[in-house]
């Protein structure tokens, strides 16, 4: 596998979906290429920093009027 | 009956905090199409931080964002008893969601991206701009510094590539189920991800790379 190789199957490995021979012969190009084994690690790190970033608090005014158009809505249901 | 009012605006001190109580999610669901109105209440307090962080995500628009919140609640409020219970019902509201935001998107936007043809130049490319990040790059920045990067970088990304990163990388829907929420194919997908998340490392690597001060 060459460089293009490892870009083009870059999410399918690091979503874990590639078959154990590609996912083999990827490996083996990360061991000598210094520039794809950035690539991947960074990429993978991408991913990783947006899931773990939690949500800030919904700001106060924009909770107040969810929860006064849904009070509106369940009103609506109630009657 | 006790006025849904009341029951919206009156904090229940036997909730259990939702990071606790997350396998219950079908539980509440079952109660909120019985009627059980804090039930309902509960599921829209679990989910309203990540609701709101995906329809901003995707409109990058605080207003549009507010407005596609809202709608996506009440119309899960209002479709409850069509919802079957096949996937997640944070899934599945994800998806409502998701359209809202799209719709509004779009309507911002006519002219300007459509997610259902094809993106020239979708072909892959060898990264450039490759410099070493060094262990655990985001903790040379503050939570909040962290926060507004991670939030700019998203919204220099094309809506195209953003929206499918969204749903697929921090909401964890399948690749499938990203398909049927965007309206586009699961090749296409895969080629959109693929480029998001490339797009994304390059713009993170002006924050990231070694030896840059801040």
């Amino acid at each position: 596998m060459n460089c293009d190789g490892v870009i083009h199957e870059l999410s399918n490995f690091i979503d874990g979906e590639l078959d154990s021979a590609m996912k083999r012969e990827l490996e083996s190009h990360l061991t000598d290429c210094e520039d794809c084994r950035l690539v991947v690690d960074q990429t993978k790190k991408t991913v990783e920093i947006f899931c773990d970033c939690e949500p800030i608090e919904l700001p106060v005014d924009v909770r107040t009027r969810l929860h006064e158009a849904l009070r509106r809505k369940l009103r609506e249901a109630a009657k | 009956m006790v006025s849904p009012w009341i029951l919206l605006s009156t904090p229940n001190p036997h909730r259990l905090p939702s990071t606790i109580a997350r396998e219950d999610e079908h539980l509440l669901v079952a109660a909120a199409k019985a009627g059980d109105l804090t039930a309902f209440e509960e599921l829209v307090s679990r989910y309203e931080r990540k609701i709101f962080r995906l329809t901003m995500n995707i409109t990058g628009n605080r207003e549009d964002a507010e407005d596609a919140m809202q709608d996506a609640f009440l119309k899960s409020y209002s479709h409850l008893k069509t919802f079957q219970g096949d996937s997640r019902f944070y899934t599945w509201l994800v998806r409502i969601a998701a359209n809202e935001a799209l719709m509004r998107l779009r309507k911002r936007r006519p002219n300007q991206f459509s997610l259902d043809e094809p993106i020239a130049g979708e072909e892959d490319e060898f990264p450039h701009e490759l410099k070493d990040w060094g262990p655990s790059p985001e903790q040379r920045f503050a939570q909040t510094e962290m926060r507004d990067i991670l939030s700019g970088v998203m919204q220099e990304l094309e809506p195209e590539y953003r929206t499918v990163f969204v749903l697929r990388d921090i909401e964890e829907l399948s690749t499938e189920e990203t398909a049927a929420a965007v309206g586009i194919s699961v090749p296409a997908v895969k080629s959109r991800l693929l480029r998001a998340r490339l797009k994304l490392r390059e713009k993170l690597n002006r924050y990231f790379q070694q030896g840059r001060t801040h």
